[in-house]
């Protein structure tokens, strides 16, 4: 494995398959359909894919308790926790089943823990248990003295964000679907003369180059906080069809064979006939030190009250503690700046839950942004026939990826009557990382490549031979936050301020480029300008 | 000098396997002869810089020969490589050098003694390990391109890593997180090292001398400076450096202000400033505004001590250093430290001077055996005075005084709080007066010291406690 | 007769005393505030010809690293350093370097040599 993929060199424009977006949702649709003889293709926008929600959320795989029974989140959530484990040792992914807890802060709110409780269990959640303060300050020591019982949810864990996106995502390039990175979709038409969807995308990084276009049987709206926009003009252009098209009861959603070109009317499944509105929800986080100790074991809920949400306290799969997010709804999909106030806001009300958390240990503070369905709810499924959607992904999302992914592939496969890839492989090796191995690990590592003996990054002791790796994969790494999301060079304390000017070298060496032309991440964001003496 | 092949080393197997990097108790389970199976030095030095170089040298010529040099970066000297602006080594040559040149001389002088050292040599670990229950010295465990995987056994250690700069996350600035926000050092070593300009239109956030010194440097080099602001309401770096890096350039200093917001999704685009009040926080209405594609933060500088604390240093959370007596001993018998490791210099001339007492008294350790008194000795026998930062002073360094390790004369290093004008530093020890002396300006960017003699402390002792071990020596700021 | 005072600080050394130079008809005739007999010397100097060392850096061919850095051998006038900076912008030298070699003489007819600072290897 491990291999280039074709993406750089397009071999085609015909596909059964073009899912939208390379989020972890978008990449575990495309690894669970590479089980399938398929031709897959993934438009993604940006440099890389996990750059949009998946890059910034709390990273927990919740156990499913939150959502309303008998919603999709809560079918999702549960089904998507369950196969975490799993999905994640295949894919080499770090996971840690460290369970969760919801912290009540007033006898008279235990009632509310308690109908949490049975909404999960509505919702078949396994071995939730509501325990007392002597229970709650044995998990967890430094808890608040406040807290007076919590829900504990033993099946709840976190996972490392960005390497399950990258692991769907390398995964399913390393069984054949292609991914196209830099290509932003512009528009889909509904199909035509040989009954396949046209979906036409620029290249952002090369505003010169032409509007290029991928035929494909069925697409995937699977775009994150712009999946509202494809949804609704998708479903204007049915409206439009419709009107000039003839009735007829033909084209239903149940899936007959081969799309074929729509003659008549199309009908769109009830689920999704309606104009959804995806409004942008900002959650501020910040990260601490893996070294700042007092440090949680467990992911702190606060149960909600009439005062708010309330914040978390986690853990992440790597050690740090991550505290937030806050909630603020915005019109921006790119609006991902911190504030003053939110990073106020998160600092306060973690100290309600963890008093003793170490703030003086904040190594950054980030945001990200939620798609939040006005009606908070997913839209998961067959729009109308070979359009397919993972729409209003918001929390929980990362958890339900897993499972939204094998449903959709179940679904696609069965319309498009896809046969079993036989070659396809569902194990994937992560980049072996030097500072988790034993010293005599270590020793052979260097023994076998003596890259591993160049320390990069000094915070996370990340190597050269693990950033060059990251960079010959089957989703190759151009740019810093490239690597930083899959190896951690630049993700410890000093924040890439010593390793910067080292992977940068390694970039440009491996990928052939001067060092002003590695970005920090999208196309406009060089960190070089020019060379010294040269523009005077 | 030549950067050593280690013959010694290969082909010899290590013996010992079971030090966990992770888990440095578990070196109690070496046994004596996996230890002598190791190579060994009398003295391992972790960092090739100012500080690292100076001790290695002292401890050279106070008699102990075997020396071994670890540096991370491709070439000695450390930070200095890239400081190439002049300013160094008044003290120490009488003449004023550029970072390069300064650097330059102390290898030299390391060259002449034939001190080995490896290059782009990371050190993973420093484990104390006991032999027969008695400390012994340390396992360092280090890795290169060069010699793998290696473990030494070190009768003594100085450590001398440096520091490294407050990054933007520790400032909790808010906004956007674009390319073009940099550490002013990470800038200063791409354009004074590779030759690369990180920024067209700069403005700096805190006025520490790196921030000031890059101010000037990206001005030299063609681009354009806004502005400094900082936070508080005096400088951070050295007076002589607003002079000729802002006022010469015409650099505007904004004091009492701080970035509060970073604009720009990819690139830098823009930041705001605020004036803030007595508590720090921003003023609402006193924004700025500046279009610039670059934001340096020169914040502070935080001793690196992951090693230190890794192999259970006690550290003051006051510099952020080891904890050391008067002989630089840490906690740990035999583990030394300087530099700014130990606490941040503001002149590499200090670093240079604390290190020959470092690498001195390293020796002297080493040549007593392990016995030699320092700040892990909690005997009743060895009396020590615990030195206390009084009004207006944030930390000294020592914290310790063994008198039975008491030089003919001590250098009490520390940094006033706040900028006092016409006050004098005065010198307690139980409440007697040891000494005051007058200073003009003291201001928190500059380090002070005082210099005391062993009489006067042992004559001040004998009127004030002669029998007690509970003696504090207190330095403080008197308004006068 | 014009007196005038002008207040300095002292760029010689980290101290950076603050300085006072009183000028009567543009001619210095006392500086106070000085701790060393350099720092009167200065006091005279920048208000009459104020001068700097400037250190940058050139451009080097065949090396183990693309620049080398340098400096002015001798103070020049405040007035000249982007005369110089512009001449550095031109100037080329090849590796090996080495510490004291000049690398533009008499450069931007200062009269003063812009000499490195540090070594360069050849490649």
């Amino acid at each position: 494995m491990s291999e280039k993929s074709n993406f750089s060199t397009p071999s085609t424009t015909e596909y059964d398959v073009c899912i939208i977006g390379a989020g972890v949702v978008g990449s575990a649709i495309a690894r669970e359909l590479s089980r399938f003889k398929v031709r897959a293709v993934v438009l993604e926008r940006a440099e890389d894919v996990c750059t949009g929600t998946s890059k910034a959320n709390s990273g927990i795989v919740h156990a499913g308790f939150d959502a309303q029974p008998g919603t999709l989140m809560a079918k999702y959530n549960v089904a998507g926790a369950a196969r975490m484990p799993a999905v994640c040792k295949e894919l080499d992914v770090p996971y840690v089943n460290n369970g969760s807890l919801v912290l009540c802060f007033s006898e008279k709110d235990i009632p509310g823990l308690e109908r949490l409780k049975d909404q999960g269990e509505k919702n078949g959640v396994k071995e939730l248990e509501i325990i007392d303060a002597k229970k709650l300050r044995e998990l967890e020591p430094h808890i608040s003295p406040e807290a007076v019982a919590a829900l504990w949810a033993k099946t709840a864990g976190i996972v490392d964000p960005f390497l399950l996106t990258v692991g769907f995502a390398e995964n399913a390039a390393d069984n054949g679907v292609e991914f196209r990175l830099n290509a932003q979709v512009t528009d889909v038409f509904l199909p035509s003369e040989k009954g396949l969807f046209q979906v036409s995308y620029v290249n952002p990084a090369a505003p010169e180059e032409s509007e290029q276009r991928v035929l494909a049987k069925a697409v995937v709206n699977a775009a994150g906080v712009f999946s509202g926009t494809f949804h609704n003009t998708i479903l204007q252009k049915v409206a439009a069809h419709n009107k000039n098209a003839a009735p007829t009861s033909e084209n239903s959603t149940g899936g007959e064979g081969n799309a074929a070109p729509y003659e008549g009317a199309i009908t769109v499944a009830p689920a999704f006939a309606r104009d959804i509105e995806i409004v942008c929800r900002r959650g501020s986080y910040l990260l601490l030190d893996m070294n700042a100790e007092p440090k949680p074991t467990h992911t702190l809920f606060q149960l909600p009250t009439k005062l708010g949400k309330g914040i978390l306290v986690t853990p992440t799969a790597h050690g740090n503690t991550l505290i937030g997010p806050t909630a603020v709804d915005i019109d921006n999909p790119e609006g991902i700046e911190t504030s003053a106030a939110e990073i106020e806001d998160v600092k306060q009300k973690a100290g309600k839950s963890f008093p003793d958390i170490p703030l003086a240990s904040v190594i950054t503070s980030f945001a990200g942004l939620r798609a939040h369905e006005l009606q908070h709810e997913f839209l998961i499924g067959m729009m109308f026939n070979g359009f397919f959607e993972a729409a209003g992904i918001e929390s929980p999302g990362l958890t339900s990826a897993p499972a939204i992914g094998a449903s959709l592939a179940e679904e696609i496969a069965d319309y498009l009557e896809l046969q079993p890839n036989p070659n396809f492989d569902g194990h994937r090796d992560g980049i072996v990382r030097f500072a988790d191995k034993t010293p005599e690990e270590q020793r052979a590592l260097i023994e076998k490549d003596p890259d591993y003996a160049q320390i990069i990054c000094r915070c996370e002791t990340i190597t050269e031979a693990e950033i060059k790796q990251a960079t010959h994969r089957s989703i190759p790494v151009t740019t810093l936050d490239g690597v930083k999301r899959r190896v951690r060079a630049g993700m410890g304390r000093c924040q890439a301020g010593f390793c910067m000017p080292r992977v940068m070298e390694i970039l440009s060496q491996e990928n052939n480029l001067d060092l002003e032309q590695v970005k920090k991440s999208g196309p406009k964001s060089a960190v070089l300008l020019y060379k010294t003496k040269e523009e005077r | 000098m030549s950067e050593t092949s280690q013959k010694e080393m290969t082909g010899e197997k290590m013996s010992v396997t079971s030090v966990s990097s992770a888990n440095p108790t578990s070196a109690k389970a070496i046994s004596e002869s996996d230890i002598k199976a190791l190579p060994s030095h009398d003295l391992i030095v972790v960092g090739g810089g100012p500080a690292g170089l100076a001790a290695a040298v002292a401890a050279f010529d106070a008699g102990i020969t075997d020396v071994l040099i670890l540096e991370r970066d491709n070439e000695l000297g450390g930070i200095l490589n890239q400081c190439i602006h002049n300013g160094f080594g008044l003290h120490t040559f009488k003449e004023e050098l550029t970072g390069p040149e300064y650097a330059e001389r102390f290898e030299k002088l390391a060259e002449e003694r034939d001190i080995p050292y490896q290059l782009n040599t990371m050190t993973l670990d420093i484990v104390p390990v006991d032999i027969a229950g008695t400390h012994a010295g340390c396992i360092v465990s280090a890795v290169s391109k060069t010699h793998g995987y290696q473990q030494f056994f070190a009768k003594a250690v100085i450590l001398a890593m440096g520091c490294r700069e407050r990054p933007r996350g520790a400032l909790n600035i808010a906004g956007t997180r674009p390319a073009g926000v940099f550490s002013a050092g990470t800038a200063q070593r791409f354009v004074n090292l590779e030759g690369e300009m990180p920024g067209k239109k700069v403005f700096v956030l805190g006025s520490g001398d790196i921030g000031l010194i890059m101010a000037r440097r990206m001005v030299l080099e063609g681009a354009e400076v806004l502005g400094v602001a900082e936070i508080m309401p005096f400088s951070g770096g050295l007076k002589r450096n607003i002079v000729q890096c802002l006022n010469d350039y015409d650099i505007p200093l904004f004091l009492s202000h701080t970035v509060v917001d970073i604009r720009g999704k990819e690139r830098v685009e823009g930041i705001t400033i605020a004036e803030v009040d007595d508590h720090m926080k921003p003023i609402p209405g006193t924004e700025k505004s500046f279009d610039v594609d670059t934001l340096l933060l020169s914040c502070g500088l935080l001793p690196e001590n992951e090693l230190s604390s890794k192999a259970g240093v006690q550290l003051s959370p006051a510099t952020k250093g080891a904890v050391v007596d008067n002989t630089l001993q840490t906690s740990i018998p035999g583990v030394f430290a300087c530099g700014n490791v130990l606490h941040v210099h503001d002149l590499v001339d200090y670093v240079s001077q604390e290190a020959k007492l470092a690498g001195e008294c390293a020796a002297e350790y080493l040549e007593k055996g392990a016995g030699a008194a320092g700040a892990s000795d909690t005997e009743g026998e060895a009396r020590i005075v615990t030195v206390k930062p009084g009004n207006g002073v944030s930390y000294t360094v020592p914290s310790i005084l063994h008198l039975n390790a008491l030089a003919p004369t001590t250098i009490i290093r520390f940094r006033v709080r706040a900028v006092f004008k016409r006050a004098a530093i005065k010198v307690t020890l139980n409440g007697e007066e040891l000494m005051s002396k007058k200073r003009p300006v003291m201001a928190p960017g500059e380090m002070e010291q005082v210099i005391l003699a062993k009489e006067k402390i042992f004559s001040a002792l004998e009127n004030t406690n002669p029998q007690g071990s509970e003696s504090v020596l207190e330095i403080s700021i008197e308004q006068s | 007769m014009a007196k005038e005072i002008k207040e300095l600080t002292c760029i010689n050394c980290p101290l950076g005393c603050a300085l006072e130079v009183t000028l009567e008809d543009g001619e210095v005739t006392a500086v106070s505030g000085n701790t060393c007999p350099r720092g009167e010397a200065y006091g005279k100097k920048e208000v009459t010809n104020p001068t700097r060392i400037v250190t940058s850096t050139v451009r080097v061919t065949g090396g183990t690293r693309p620049v080398v850095s340098g400096k002015t051998k001798e103070d020049i006038p405040k007035s000249a350093i982007f005369d110089i900076t512009d001449a550095l912008a031109d100037a080329q030298v090849k590796a090996p370097v080495n510490i004291g070699d000049v690398l533009v003489e008499n450069i931007a007819g200062t009269g003063v040599d812009f000499v490195a600072t540090a070594h360069v290897s050849a490649a």
